[in-house]
C-alpha cells in the first residue's frame, strides 16, 4: 500500500480535544491535497473525527471550518494549480471555498469506536492514561481487518510499552505533536526499536507533508519535551517552595515566576507555563515518567495539593487560560493561589515587596518578544548573562542558578540518550517551547 | 487646477493601523477630501460639478453608485451635476480628464474631481481577485493567485532575461528605498512611519514563487490603501470666481487619454507602449520634452513598472531605466526628482484616488505648499508630468502642468 492509498482512510480519536482537533486539522488538509492529486480523483477519501462528546464534535466542525479556510486562503497560489482542470472555479474565493468544502467532505464526525475499524492509520489523541489508551487501540486493532498503523501522540509513555500492551507487533509509533499542533512546528517522532519500517518511512513522509521539524528522542518516557519540561518545573516549584519559608508562598510564586521569566528571557514563567500545560496534566506526565524511569523524585505533594483543591489550570475552549496556581486577565498573571489560605491573592498587593527582593535587571536587558527576533541574538544574549553574573542582588543568583539547572537537565537528557545530541534538545527548546536560546549553551 | 488635498493613505505600514479593529469607511474619504478641496475652493456655492473616480468600490465595499456622494461632502452640491468613472487603478486620471473636458466644453467653470478607494475591507488574497478586474476576465481563470503581480512578474521575467537579472533586481531594490525615503516626508504617505534602517536588503528578499510571484517579491509592489484625494478644476474665470490666484494653482498645458485593447496579450513585455503613446501625446500638445520637466509623478504599482515608465518616457534606452535609479537620477535632488512623496510604493496606492494624488502631489510642489517633501522647481524647467495607468499598460491619463 503507497502513500496516497495508506492515508485515504485515517481516523482521530480524541479527535474535539485540544490536540485532536489540531491533528485532525492537519490530517484533513493533507488527505485533501493528495485527493486532489489526478491520479486520486475517482477514489474515496475518508478521515473519521471520532471523540466521546458529541457536543465537542459540533464546535469541532466550527473549528475546522474556520481553520481550514485560513489553511486555504496562505496557500492559494499551489491550490489554483490543483483545481486547474475545475472551468467553474475561478476567482481565489471560489477555489478557496471549494478547499474547504473539499476537506469537510472526507471528514466524518462520530462518537462510536468502531468508526475507526476501517481506518488504515489511526491517530491517537486521547487523555495521557495508559490503560485507555492501551484499550482502545487494542480494540480497533482487534476489530479492524485492515491491519491498521497506529500514531499516538502520547508525550509521556513509551511506545514499546503501548506497542507490548496492546499486541501491535511494531505497528506504532510516536507522532507526538506540541500545542496547538497546527502552528507549534516540533514534532517528536519516536520509532521503537522493532518498529515496522513501511510505517516509519509512511510517517517520516507525513511529518514532512505537514511541514514539522522532526526530533527522534529515545523511547523513554517523557521524552526530550516532558524530559526538560517536568523537571525544570520541579526545580522551580523547590525554590519556590524554600523561598516560601522566607517570605511567604505567594509571593515566592510570584518571584521564582518572575525570574524563570524576565531574567531567563522565555517566553512565560515557570508557574504561568504549567498552568498552560495544565496542573493535571502535569500530574499524570509525572506520574508515568515517575514509574516508567524509576526516579520517584518526579513528584511534587505542592501539585498534588492544587488538583485535591481543584486548581488545575489549563485553556477554556476559546484558548483563554483557566485559573491555576496565578489567576489571569487578558492573558497576563494578576494573582498568586495561596494553598493555605485556599484563596487567591493580588500581585497588586505583593509586587513592590517581591520586586525589591529580586533586584533589578541587568541594563543590558531585552525582553524575550524583542530578543526572539534579532539576527544577532546570541551576542546580546552572551553580553546579558555576562552582566548577570556580575550582579550580586537575589534575582540574578537566583536565575544563574536555575539557567545552571537548566543546562543539567538538558545534558542529563543527552547522557541517558534520551535525546541523541545537544542539538536535538536546543530544537526542541528553542522551536517548541520558543527559547530564545538553547539550555544547553555557554553562557 | 488648485486647492488640492489627500487624507492619509491608510493600511499596513500606519502605526495606527489594526487589521483587527473597525475603520473609516468609504464615506469617511470622500467626504474629508471633498471638505478639504471644497475649504479652498471657497465652498460649494463656487463648484458647478462633481466627478468621482472609482474603481471597486462596489466589490471591496458593496457600494456603487459614488457620484451621488456629493451631495454627501457638501448639501451645497445637492441638484448638482456629479457621476463616477471608472478605468481601473486610471480612474483617478479619468476624473481629472472628465473635469477637464467639462471645463473645456464651457460647461462648467469649477469642478471638483475627486478618486477614492477603500481596499483594507477585505484580505488581500480576495483583494487580488477584485483587482484582477482590471485584465480580461477570460484570463483569469489562467492567471496567478495574485493576478496583477503575477502580469508584472511576467514583464519582470521577460525582462531579466533581456536585460540582466541581478542589476534589475537592485534598481527594483533603490527604487522601494527612494520610495520608502520620500514617503517619510510626507505625514499623510503609508510608509510615513517607516524606520528600517536597511531598505536595500529589504527589498533584495529572494522572490518566493510558492507564496508569491516567481520574479516579484512584497516590497515589489505598491500597497493596500484606503484613501482619498480631490482637487479643483478651474477655468480662469472659475479661479476669479474661487478668489484662488493664479500663483495657486498649476496650468494644465497638455493631457492625453490612451487605451488599448484589454483582450490582447502585451506585445513586447518589456515595454509599455500604451504609457509611450499617451506620455508623448500630452508633452506634444504642450509644446515640451522630457527636458523641460521639472518632476514626475509616475504609475509605480510595480518597481518594474516604474523602470519600464522611465523607459518608455525616454529617460533611458530600453534596459538603461534600471542605472537611473540606481545613479539617484530619480531623487528627490537628483537630474529629474520622481514620485516626490513615495508613489504607489511609498506613499500608497488608494487605486482609484492614485491619479488625483498624483495632480494633488504636483499641484503641491509646482505652488510651493509640498512642507517637507518640496523640491526645488528650477527657473528653466517649469512642467511636470503624472502618468496613471489602469490594468497592464490598458488605459493611460498622461497630464502636463505648469508652473503659473
Amino acid at each position: 500500500m503507497n502513500y496516497d492509498e495508506r492515508i485515504r482512510r485515517a481516523a482521530v480519536l480524541g479527535a474535539a480535544g485540544k490536540m485532536g482537533s489540531g491533528i485532525l486539522l492537519l490530517t484533513a488538509a493533507e488527505m485533501t491535497d493528495i485527493s486532489l492529486k489526478p491520479e486520486n480523483k475517482n477514489k474515496v477519501f475518508n478521515l473519521f473525527a471520532i471523540d466521546i462528546s458529541e457536543e465537542a464534535l459540533k464546535g469541532l466542525r466550527k473549528y475546522l471550518a474556520i481553520q481550514l479556510l485560513k489553511i486555504a486562503e496562505k496557500k492559494t497560489v499551489s491550490l489554483r494549480q490543483l483545481y486547474r482542470d475545475r472551468p467553474e472555479l475561478i476567482e481565489n474565493e471560489d477555489i478557496i471555498r471549494q478547499y474547504v468544502d473539499d476537506a469537510m467532505s472526507i471528514i466524518n464526525f462520530s462518537t462510536r469506536l468502531e468508526s475507526a475499524y476501517d481506518a488504515h492509520i489511526v491517530f491517537e489523541a486521547a487523555v495521557e492514561d495508559v490503560d485507555l489508551k492501551v484499550n482502545i487501540i487494542r480494540q480497533i486493532k482487534d476489530n479492524s481487518n485492515e491491519a491498521p498503523w497506529f500514531l499516538t501522540n502520547t508525550s509521556s509513555i513509551p511506545i514499546a510499552e503501548l506497542d507490548e500492551k496492546a499486541e501491535l507487533d511494531g505497528r506504532i509509533v510516536g507522532f507526538h505533536f506540541y500545542n496547538p499542533p497546527a502552528v507549534q512546528r516540533i514534532l517528536e517522532f519516536v520509532a521503537p526499536e522493532g518498529c515496522n519500517q513501511d510505517l516509519l518511512e509512511f510517517s517520516l513522509k507525513l511529518a514532512k507533508n505537514m511541514k514539522k521539524v522532526v526530533v527522534q528522542p529515545g523511547d523513554f518516557a517523557g521524552f526530550i519535551g516532558n524530559g526538560f519540561l517536568m523537571r525544570d518545573t520541579l526545580y522551580g516549584i523547590a525554590e519556590a517552595e524554600e523561598l516560601a519559608k522566607e517570605i511567604g508562598f505567594p509571593q515566592a510564586v510570584y518571584i521564582i515566576n518572575r525570574i524563570s521569566n524576565e531574567f531567563l528571557v522565555r517566553p512565560m514563567g515557570v508557574f504561568q507555563l504549567m498552568d498552560y500545560v495544565g496542573i493535571d496534566v502535569c500530574q499524570k506526565i509525572m506520574l508515568v515518567m515517575a514509574d516508567r524511569l524509576d526516579k520517584p523524585q518526579l513528584h511534587s505533594p505542592l501539585i498534588d495539593k492544587l488538583i485535591s483543591q481543584g486548581i488545575k489550570g489549563g485553556q477554556y475552549a476559546d484558548g483563554s487560560q483557566k485559573p491555576g496556581i496565578l489567576n489571569y486577565e487578558k492573558g497576563k498573571p494578576v494573582k498568586v493561589y495561596d494553598p493555605e489560605k485556599d484563596a487567591y491573592v493580588s500581585i497588586d498587593s505583593l509586587q513592590d515587596e517581591c520586586d525589591a527582593f529580586i533586584g533589578p535587571l541587568p541594563e543590558s536587558h531585552k525582553p524575550w518578544k524583542s530578543v526572539i527576533r534579532l539576527p544577532e541574538k546570541d551576542v546580546l544574549l552572551a553580553n546579558y548573562f555576562g552582566e548577570l553574573k556580575t550582579m550580586n542582588q537575589n534575582g540574578a543568583k537566583i536565575a544563574l542558578n536555575y539557567l545552571e539547572n537548566a543546562k543539567n537537565i538538558g545534558l542529563q537528557l543527552v547522557d541517558s540518550k534520551i535525546a541523541r545530541n545537544a542539538e536535538d534538545v536546543n530544537t526542541v527548546m528553542m522551536t517548541g517551547f520558543f527559547h530564545a536560546y538553547g539550555i544547553i549553551n555557554d553562557y | 487646477m488648485a486647492a488640492g488635498y489627500n487624507t492619509v493613505s491608510f493600511g499596513t505600514g500606519r502605526k495606527e493601523f489594526n487589521p483587527r479593529k473597525p475603520r473609516p469607511g468609504i464615506e469617511h474619504y470622500i467626504s474629508e477630501a471633498g471638505q478639504g478641496s471644497l475649504k479652498m475652493l471657497g465652498g460649494a456655492k463656487n463648484v458647478d460639478e462633481g466627478v468621482v473616480g472609482n474603481f471597486m468600490a462596489s466589490r471591496f465595499v458593496k457600494q456603487a453608485h459614488l457620484g451621488a456622494f456629493m451631495p454627501f461632502v457638501d448639501e451645497g452640491l445637492r441638484h448638482k451635476p456629479s457621476h463616477r468613472v471608472e478605468g481601473a487603478c486610471a480612474s483617478g486620471g479619468l476624473a481629472l480628464v472628465a473635469g477637464l473636458r467639462s471645463v473645456l466644453a464651457d460647461s462648467a467653470d469649477v469642478v471638483l474631481a475627486l478618486g477614492v478607494e477603500v481596499q483594507n475591507s477585505v484580505k488581500a488574497i480576495y483583494g487580488a481577485d477584485i483587482l484582477a478586474g482590471a485584465g480580461w476576465f477570460q484570463e483569469r481563470k489562467d492567471g496567478h493567485a495574485y493576478f496583477f503581480p503575477g502580469n508584472f512578474s511576467d514583464r519582470a521575467g521577460a525582462y531579466f532575461e533581456k536585460h540582466g537579472r541581478e542589476k534589475s533586481r537592485k534598481a527594483f531594490a533603490h527604487w522601494y528605498k527612494q520610495a520608502v525615503e520620500n514617503a517619510r516626508l510626507c505625514s499623510t504617505a503609508q510608509e510615513y512611519h517607516n524606520t528600517n534602517p536597511d531598505l536595500v536588503s529589504l527589498a533584495l528578499t529572494p522572490p518566493n514563487p510558492k507564496f508569491f510571484t516567481e520574479h516579484l517579491n512584497v516590497f515589489d509592489c505598491s500597497k493596500v490603501s484606503d484613501g482619498a484625494s480631490a482637487i479643483g478644476i478651474l477655468s480662469e474665470e472659475g479661479l476669479k470666481k474661487a478668489g484662488i490666484p493664479r500663483s495657486e494653482a498649476v496650468e494644465v498645458v497638455g493631457w492625453n487619454l490612451s487605451v488599448d485593447n484589454i483582450t490582447e496579450k502585451p506585445k513586447d513585455l518589456t515595454k509599455l507602449e500604451t504609457v509611450a503613446t499617451a506620455a508623448k501625446k500630452a508633452m506634444n500638445m504642450a509644446g515640451i520634452t522630457i527636458e523641460d520637466l521639472a518632476t514626475i509623478e509616475l504609475h509605480d504599482c510595480f518597481t518594474i513598472a516604474a523602470v519600464m515608465i522611465l523607459e518608455a518616457l525616454g529617460f533611458a534606452d530600453p534596459g538603461k531605466g534600471g542605472d537611473l535609479i540606481i545613479n539617484g537620477d530619480t531623487s528627490r535632488d537628483g537630474r529629474i526628482p520622481v514620485n516626490t512623496t513615495g508613489g504607489l510604493i511609498g506613499w500608497g496606492h488608494p487605486t482609484g484616488a492614485t491619479g488625483v494624488h498624483q495632480a494633488v502631489t504636483i499641484w503641491e510642489q509646482l505652488t510651493g505648499k509640498a512642507g517637507d517633501s518640496q523640491i526645488s522647481i528650477p527657473d528653466n524647467k517649469q512642467y511636470a508630468l503624472s502618468i496613471n495607468m489602469g490594468g497592464d499598460d490598458k488605459t493611460v491619463v498622461a497630464i502636463v502642468y505648469k508652473k503659473t
